[in-house]
């Protein structure tokens, strides 16, 4: 069951066609990652990991290859069928969060289970109470986006991305908006969502971020350069402590 | 998605901005308060013009001299001598429709009695006339077939004249007063009828035979009018074709020859009035509609606004699931909520205003619910119809770009 195959992507192209020049965003990439994996995508800016993650998130297609997610080719599939993909088997975590503003947290999380005609009131608010417990916000459910945190917040986008049980949640530059402690927060939160058995895949430009995770995916103009596992991943919150440790020192 | 959720979401936008939200119904509020009491005060008026019609009696039919032209020279209606007691006679003895027939002529002058005097109008007839007119004689009588004969000098006096010419406790009966210098004994009084919806008072008036009023007041030969009452209702129609008929003969008009008289039914006269009314009912529900499309525009104005504002939030709506109809909806919803809540405050407030008016200014007004159910409808339409274009372009975001925008 573990080594079940979520995505595969085979000699993946997306060009780009800019006045008469065609620009090769990704250029033959095959990937492939199974259930319970902790990946990172990383690369500079311009290196087509965004390509990448917009194609894997079902918001773009490919010009030439085939994207498997959990056993359906994407390349068939319509915009209405693509959006249904993304309702029912894909979380997303943005940097900015993207909370609905003066909403409560509560509401925010249930948004995603809005747009499935399948899921009742009740069921609704059921998961959406489970999602947000399991992010630690038990508290919290009724505070509006806006009253809350930088870190809070992302607690309740992660608690959205999960609350339709994806099989994959994508994160892009999840902590990028946060300082370092709640950065760290943020890392133990998936960290934990993954000894869960939930498959992440996280898009970074940050080494130091990447370290907590199983498994780095480097890219450079278009193509996969480095694809290495990671051994012995760094924990997150043995790195929190250090932090409050390092914090205890500065203060006399 | 669920329309109950739907519903949900829009309310909750509208609630989240509830300032900017008054504010872009204030336009459709205003609107629709417009055409209610616009229509309510088009709609009062024109009710009470074909009450006021009514009460003459819906039998009655009026026959004028058609005006005529000399030299070129229109005289008018009441210069052209073409209808003469002869006419009434002839109609009596041929006509087998109508109930009662009565010659009319009438005159303005001054009453004088005593040290007081009063400026009124005579109204002449034979002893059918009240009947065909609608006056009831309060105290003593009207005056006989022999008096009409013999152009008595006798007449009945109106409420009006009454209160202006005699102390309170005197009986008019049995004086004798002066019209335009020829006295006239009182030999009734007639019932109050009140004013009518043009503002004339139905009781500043005297009556008298039509020969006395023709021969001694204003030597005229002719008559203004023929006023006859049909025996039904119903037959209104065949009755007016058989006394044209009859007044042809009457008259010994050719074939080729044009009447030289006009018949008038109060039929007519309600829908020469209602042609007025509903003129002025469609000037003045076409300016509150144009206030209602201004509205219409502010909401087309703010759901722009409103989707520019909320790019991103469409971006993650996409991003997690929701289809390119399931925005158009919740935009064109949001559009058309704002409309009909709108709409709603604007009907209450129309009612208001509408019997503000009936109260302050004594005007009729009648809110009809035709004129509810069609602001209604308007609103829902003006929803719809300025809320797409931004629905549309709402829904055609493209998600990666909304995502991202700042």
């Amino acid at each position: 069951m573990n080594n079940k195959e979520i995505i595969s992507i085979k000699n993946l192209q997306k060009h780009y066609i800019v006045g008469e020049e065609t620009i090769k965003a990704l250029n033959g990439i095959d990937l492939s990652v199974k259930k319970g994996e902790f990946l990172a995508i990383m690369g500079t800016s311009g290196s087509g990991k965004s390509t990448l993650l917009n194609i894997l998130g079902c918001l773009d297609l490919p010009t030439e290859g085939d994207y498997f997610l959990d056993g359906e080719n994407i390349k068939s599939l319509n915009r209405n069928q693509l959006a249904d993909i993304r309702n029912q088997k894909l979380g997303f975590v943005f940097q900015s969060y993207n909370l609905l503003p003066r909403t409560s947290a509560l509401e925010n999380v249930e948004l995603p289970l809005l747009y499935n005609p399948l899921v009742s009131n009740a069921e609704r608010k059921e998961k959406a109470e489970q999602a947000l417990i399991a992010v630690g916000l038990k508290d919290r459910m009724k505070h509006l986006s806006n009253q809350m945190s930088g870190g809070q917040q992302q607690r309740v986008a992660i608690a959205r991305s999960m609350v339709n049980s994806p099989v994959v949640i994508f994160a892009d530059e999840a902590t990028g908006n946060l300082d370092t402690r709640t950065s760290y927060e943020i890392m133990a939160l998936f960290q934990e969502l993954n000894d869960k058995g939930m498959t992440i895949c996280f898009v970074t430009h940050e080494a130091d971020i990447a370290d907590f995770t199983k498994r780095n995916v480097v890219f450079r103009d278009g193509q996969i350069i480095k694809d290495r596992i990671i051994e012995n991943s760094k924990n997150a919150l043995e790195a929190l402590s250090q932090v409050n440790e390092n914090k205890d020192e500065f203060e006399y | 998605m669920k329309f109950i959720n739907l519903i949900k979401i829009a309310l909750a936008a509208i609630i989240r901005n509830k300032m900017r939200s008054f504010l872009t119904m204030l336009g459709i509020v205003i609107g629709v308060a417009a055409v209610i009491s616009m229509l309510a005060i088009g709609y009062g008026s024109n009710a009470s013009i074909r009450e006021t019609i009514s009460s003459m009696g819906t039998n009655l039919i009026n026959v004028k001299p058609a005006s005529q032209n000399r030299g070129g020279v229109n005289q008018g209606r009441s210069a052209s001598p073409t209808l003469f007691a002869e006419d009434v006679t002839f109609l009596k003895n041929n006509s087998t429709l109508t109930d009662a027939i009565s010659p009319e002529m009438d005159g303005s002058g001054q009453i004088v009695y005593g040290s007081n005097n009063w400026p009124t109008t005579v109204y002449s007839g034979n002893e059918d006339y009240p009947f065909i007119k609608k006056y009831e004689i309060a105290t003593g009588r009207i005056y006989t077939t022999k008096e009409i004969k013999t152009a008595a000098k006798v007449c009945l006096v109106g409420q009006t004249v009454i209160e202006n010419i005699f102390s309170d406790d005197e009986d008019p009966i049995g004086k004798t007063i002066r019209f335009n210098n020829i006295p006239f004994k009182v030999i009734g009084t007639l019932k109050e009828k009140g004013d009518n919806t043009f503002g004339q008072d139905q009781d500043d008036m005297i009556l008298a035979p039509y020969t006395t009023v023709m021969k001694r007041l204003f030597r005229q030969t002719f008559l203004r009018a023929i006023v006859i009452s049909a025996k039904s209702e119903d037959q209104i129609t065949e009755t007016s074709a058989e006394i044209s008929e009859l007044l042809r003969l009457s008259h010994k008009l050719k074939d080729s020859e044009e009447d030289d008289f006009e018949i008038r039914t109060q039929d007519e006269l309600i829908s020469n009035f209602g042609s007025i009314s509903e003129m002025m009912l469609v000037l003045l529900g076409s300016i509150a509609a144009i206030s209602l499309v201004v509205g219409g525009i502010g909401i087309m104005n703010i759901m722009y606004v409103s989707v520019t504002e909320r790019t991103r939030e469409i971006g993650l709506r996409m991003a997690i699931g929701g289809k390119g109809k399931d925005i158009l909806k919740q935009f064109l919803l949001e559009a058309m909520l704002l409309s009909v809540l709108g709409g709603v405050i604007g009907v209450v407030l129309g009612i208001v205003s509408s019997s503000i008016v009936e109260n302050a200014l004594g005007w009729p007004v009648l809110v009809t619910t035709k004129s509810i159910l069609l602001s209604f409808l308007f609103c829902t339409f003006i929803g719809i119809f300025f809320g797409w274009y931004p629905a549309r372009k709402a829904s055609a975001l493209n998600p990666i770009e909304a995502l991202r925008h700042e």
